[in-house]
């Protein structure tokens, strides 16, 4: 195949940044999208050029380090596939790609196509967890799950904090990703206690960050790769509705919130 | 642990803000205005098909709106639909804001693959609805945009105003704005109050966006209506 690459180029955060664009002639089908651009590269470099910087860990579309938005759409055009498991073949020999990175003003750019996502960090930081010692490992049957539930979270924990919701929605909106994470916790037994105040701690990081809000677009989950589903950020909004109408009827400081 | 406290922006990480402050704060105001406000319209769409029971009925019905509760009632309303449009649209305006914000530099390709023309041009419809609003108060309330206005005489006022074809276009393209914002609206807002269950979501939206419908046809045949001297 041969494809010609219009790919955004940014030497570092304060570079303004440009479209560059590159022909790569002898592409296999069978190469993944980020073999390509490693073929793109070498050439590159035997040229004496800079490479496309580009970020990628597992290649395995399980640690949501990759992510690269492919003609307008992040991951490329494929439902639930992450840029480091799409394959050339889903392109036309002669098809121009333009890549660029993720956009969002919580995600800068460090460099080309490479963001910096700690904003995600820092929202599982601040709630997105148990506080609760771990133990040893109690008896499975003690805390009955319904299998609804344990499904639900499962589906929610698949998130892989790639961040291509965010890249996806038209306001840079984190709820999908912060409903997954509020969800996979809320669902669960382990998750009660700290329901209430987590989900109103990770909404205040997430709106400290400088995501914009959710206006059900529904771009979020077409992008996933994971295909979490939007229903977690309904979820996500009645926790919040009901966090704050419970709020005040506590003791300051005293985590918890009702079961169910 | 400093790392992630340092860094975060305005806030340190683990605190909480108000309500009002928060995007999905914001959100519920949003939606629950606009669910005053879709209830609103379907009543309004259903109140007026009396105009097909002719003169008497309408104005009757007109009158009643305006003494029930010793003539406090359309003025209990009228505070509650006005809050709900303030509200709607501060909100509105606060969320554009940081969604401006939230994405600076843009895309040179952006390719829609969920999201609908409805979905996307919100804002849009919402201005189109507010200056239409404007006028169809100067106009069937007041008179003041009425030419031939007759206070108390609904059916007239009805009549004569969409015998008018300009007058009748503009109420048409109006509809057809309320068309898309409660295509997208209707069901939004259900989701922004948490309303969602794998059950029900079917259900959900084709009795909100059926609603929506009828509240179009229903307010479309009104100036049809006139003009195909089907009312007179």
């Amino acid at each position: 195949m041969k494809l010609t690459l219009n790919v955004w180029r940014q030497k570092d955060a304060r570079d303004p940044g440009r479209f560059v664009t590159y022909q790569a002639p002898d592409i296999s089908p069978e190469m993944s999208f980020l073999e390509m651009l490693d073929v793109v590269n070498e050439r590159l470099i035997a040229k004496g050029e800079e490479p496309i910087a580009f970020d990628h860990d597992c290649r395995e579309g399980i640690c949501g380090q990759c992510g690269v938005v492919i003609n307008g759409s992040p991951h490329g055009p494929r439902r639930r596939t992450t840029s480091c498991q799409l394959h050339m073949r889903t392109f036309q020999d002669g098809d121009t790609l333009t890549l660029e990175p993720f956009r969002a003003d919580a995600f800068p750019v460090v460099k080309d196509l490479i963001i910096d996502r700690s904003a995600f960090d820092r929202i599982i930081a601040s709630g997105g967890f148990i506080s609760a010692t771990i133990g040893g490992a109690q008896d499975a049957n003690s805390l009955p799950v319904p299998k609804e539930n344990a499904d639900l979270a499962m589906d929610a924990a698949a998130c892989i904090g790639c961040g291509a919701c965010v890249a996806a929605c038209p306001n840079a909106s984190a709820m999908l990703f912060t409903a997954a994470k509020v969800s996979q916790l809320g669902l669960l037994p382990q998750g009660q206690p700290e329901r209430m105040d987590r989900v109103r701690k990770m909404v205040a990081q997430m709106d400290a960050e400088g995501f914009g809000s959710c206006t059900n677009h529904g771009e979020c989950e077409a992008v996933c790769p994971k295909g979490i589903p939007l229903g977690n950020i309904a979820r996500l909004n009645r926790d919040y509705l009901r966090a704050t109408l419970s709020w005040g009827r506590r003791l300051p400081g005293a985590a918890g919130g009702g079961p169910g | 642990m400093p790392t992630a406290t340092a860094m975060s922006k305005g806030r340190a990480t683990g605190e909480t803000e108000s309500f009002l402050s928060a995007t999905v704060g914001k959100k519920v105001v949003m939606a629950a205005t606009g669910l005053i406000l879709f209830g609103f319209v379907i009543g309004h769409m259903l109140g007026n098909l009396q105009l097909y029971m002719g003169a008497e009925a309408l104005n009757a019905y007109a009158l009643f709106l305006r003494t029930f509760l010793h003539g406090g009632g359309i003025w209990i309303a009228r505070t509650v639909l006005l809050a709900s449009v303030v509200l709607h649209i501060w909100a509105m305006t606060s969320l554009t804001l940081v969604n401006r914000r939230a994405r600076a530099v843009g895309y040179r390709q952006w390719k829609p693959r969920e999201s609908t023309y409805a979905s996307r041009t919100m804002r849009w419809s919402g201005v189109f609805l507010l200056a239409f609003i404007i006028y169809h108060l100067l106009h069937f309330t007041t008179g003041d945009a009425h030419p031939d206005f007759i206070p108390g005489d609904v059916y007239h006022n009805v009549v004569s105003g969409f015998q008018v074809v300009p007058v009748s276009i503009v109420y048409i393209l109006a509809t057809l704005c309320l068309a898309l914002h409660l295509f997208h609206g209707s069901w939004s807002m259900l989701q922004t109050l948490g309303l969602n269950h794998p059950r029900y979501n079917r259900l959900r939206n084709v009795i909100c966006v059926g609603l929506a419908a009828l509240v179009v046809v229903g307010n479309l045949s009104f100036p049809v209506a006139v003009l195909t001297g089907l009312v007179r």
